[in-house]
């Protein structure tokens, strides 16, 4: 392979020589760093920085048939071509309307082992894992964490035993989003602890569902809650109800449950959209006590506005080490705490080396 | 074992989800790819799951002519319908199927939709009751922005759309950082209790 290689290398650059000769401007292929080997990032400079538009060919051999890849400005400076093949060589062409041309030499892709660009994102990332690491085995060595009182989730056991007083079923809405998104699985967690105490209660929980995939898991979770009340009597597979993956069909279910079986608690955990206003908005309507969270930003004004108590943030993620009171769990709660204190830090130190011109320090954040 | 070797299949697949994000290597970026791809395959397949559930659920009330059956029929024969016809006769732009979708269904999401309008007045007119320091701050705020972002707001005061501007971009813009750097942190937390399998929770067991 290397032979045939080192002919053609000597044929093209036979070839190439008046092409070279003649150059109006030069074409440079490199590898793009941090890839998966396969892509190229082609250049050029010259007078092909001139001209209206120019158009990049590609071959594996200079004599073969060369393949137009793009038509590119050529102010952009230059054109990663993607897609190719790890180990495979390529010769690179850039020709003009005027006919200006001019003809690279071989490069071949490589795979690169760490993304280099990432490597803020991986000593943060790394930072943050010995944090919580730490944390858990000083829970687990003993030590006991103070959890501030986070109203939203002491409301939630309120609103579960209203529910009981007046005889009508609970509403748990896990948003709308599939169980890849971490608010969905937060809130798994969530209702687990939400069945427990309805459980307890004897209250019955409805569980409308937007996605497929989180009936399933929403079943178990609701099952094992009221297994571990020491009620799986009463739990009712029924009341996990896929409605819809449409998110205003999804919606339109929803509202409809709660006006027909006049749910007395509702609780939105997870991540909601569009609808979250008319969800809450609705229930407010039956005079529903009801607790929402979410992590949408966007979101969060609307179930303020119109629900008693929100759990904005990284307080839905806190939710299940508050309910189970587990030390681990607590212990990434602190893990986060003490991440946050340094964020702080680092906005500070940011804030007084860029007002002093220094801005390498903020650029190292800066994501690439 | 009921428990471990799903905790296991979490661990390997998180660790190859993070790990393939800062090494683009084949060796790494190859099985996460394919991991991925069973992950499209699964949800396909939960499909499936989603269907049997409505019509376990709404078969069973019909059956018992229970509360509000009617709905349920309805519910299974526009389901039925809809599959009969986007198996039967296709989902091209123009077919039966496709028709049904434009004509039955996206008026029907777009008045759900146009609830919304109301919606935001009836909870705009309890959020921005001035019983408190905080929601008279709510009002006022709200209403220089509101007043800011309409044409009129400039003949008031030439500065007046810039400083609405300063509003969303400064203090809003900072508050909203605040929340997303305090979310970001919970999720990756959670992600890493999932993949540590300090959090077992989704297993059913834990």
């Amino acid at each position: 392979m290397t032979n045939r290689f080192g002919f053609w290398l000597f044929v093209s650059a036979l070839v190439m020589l008046p092409v070279r000769c003649l150059a109006v401007g030069l074409v440079s292929v490199d590898d793009v760093p941090g890839d998966d080997g396969t892509a190229l990032r082609v250049s050029w400079t010259g007078q092909l920085a001139l001209a209206d538009t120019l158009r990049i060919w590609r071959a594996t051999y200079p004599d073969t048939a060369w393949q137009e890849v793009a038509t590119v400005d050529p102010r952009q400076g230059g054109y990663t071509d993607t897609g190719l093949s790890i180990g495979s060589r390529y010769f690179y062409k850039v020709t003009s309307a005027s006919g200006l041309s001019a003809v690279s030499d071989p490069v071949q892709p490589r795979a690169s082992i760490l993304n280099r660009a990432r490597i803020n994102q991986l000593i943060i990332l790394a930072v943050f894992v010995a944090f919580v690491l730490v944390y858990i085995r000083l829970a687990a060595s003993g030590r006991k964490f103070f959890v501030r009182r986070i109203a939203g989730l002491s409301a939630i056991e309120e609103a579960i035993g209203r529910a009981t007083e007046m005889g009508k079923p609970i509403l748990y809405v896990p948003g709308i989003d599939d169980m890849d998104n971490i608010q969905t699985i937060a809130s798994m967690v969530i209702l687990k602890d939400v069945a427990r105490l309805a459980g307890t209660y004897e209250t019955p929980i409805i569980v409308p569902v937007c996605r497929p995939f989180v009936v399933p898991v929403a079943e178990e979770a609701v099952k094992q809650g009221f297994l571990h009340a020491g009620r799986p009597e009463f739990y009712n597979p029924n009341n996990i109800r896929y409605l819809s993956d449409e998110q205003f069909a999804f919606t339109a279910g929803i509202s409809g449950i709660m006006m027909r079986e006049g749910t007395a608690a509702n609780l939105y955990m997870g991540s909601f959209f569009a609808e979250s206003l008319i969800l809450a908005e609705t229930g407010f309507s039956t005079g529903a006590i009801q607790v929402a969270g979410t992590a949408n930003v966007h979101q969060l004004p609307f179930f303020v506005a119109a629900c008693d108590y929100t759990l904005i943030g990284e307080e839905l993620y806190a939710a299940s080490a508050y309910l189970s009171k587990e030390a681990k769990l607590l212990g990434t709660l602190k893990a986060s705490d003490l991440a946050k204190l340094v964020i702080l830090v680092l906005l500070v130190a940011g804030f007084i080396t860029e007002t002093a011109g220094f801005t390498a320090f903020a650029e190292w954040f800066t994501p690439r | 074992m009921r428990t471990e070797v799903p905790v296991a299949i979490a661990f390997i697949a998180g660790m190859l989800m993070i790990v393939s994000l800062f090494v683009p290597h084949p060796v790494i970026s190859e099985p996460a790819s394919v991991v991925r791809g069973w992950a499209i395959i699964i949800t396909g397949f939960a499909y499936v799951l989603g269907v049997a559930n409505i019509a376990r659920i709404s078969l069973g009330v019909l059956r018992k002519r229970g509360k509000d059956w009617e709905y349920k029929f309805v519910l299974l024969a526009a389901l039925a319908v809809m599959i009969v016809l986007g198996i039967g006769l296709g989902i091209r732009s123009g077919s039966a199927f496709d028709w049904a979708y434009q004509n039955l269904y996206v008026p029907m999401q777009s008045t759900m939709f146009s609830l919304l309008a109301f919606f935001i007045a009836s909870a705009a007119y309890r959020a921005f009751r001035a019983r408190s320091v905080e929601a008279t701050l709510l009002l006022v705020t709200a209403a220089i922005v509101m007043l800011g972002r309409v044409p009129i707001s400039e003949h008031i005061w030439g500065r007046f759309p810039d400083f609405t501007e300063w509003i969303m971009e400064v203090p809003n813009m900072a508050a909203k950082r605040g929340i997303m750097i305090g979310a970001a942190l919970g999720g990756i937390s959670t992600g890493l209790k999932m993949v540590l399998g300090l959090e077992r929770s989704y297993l059913g067991g834990g």
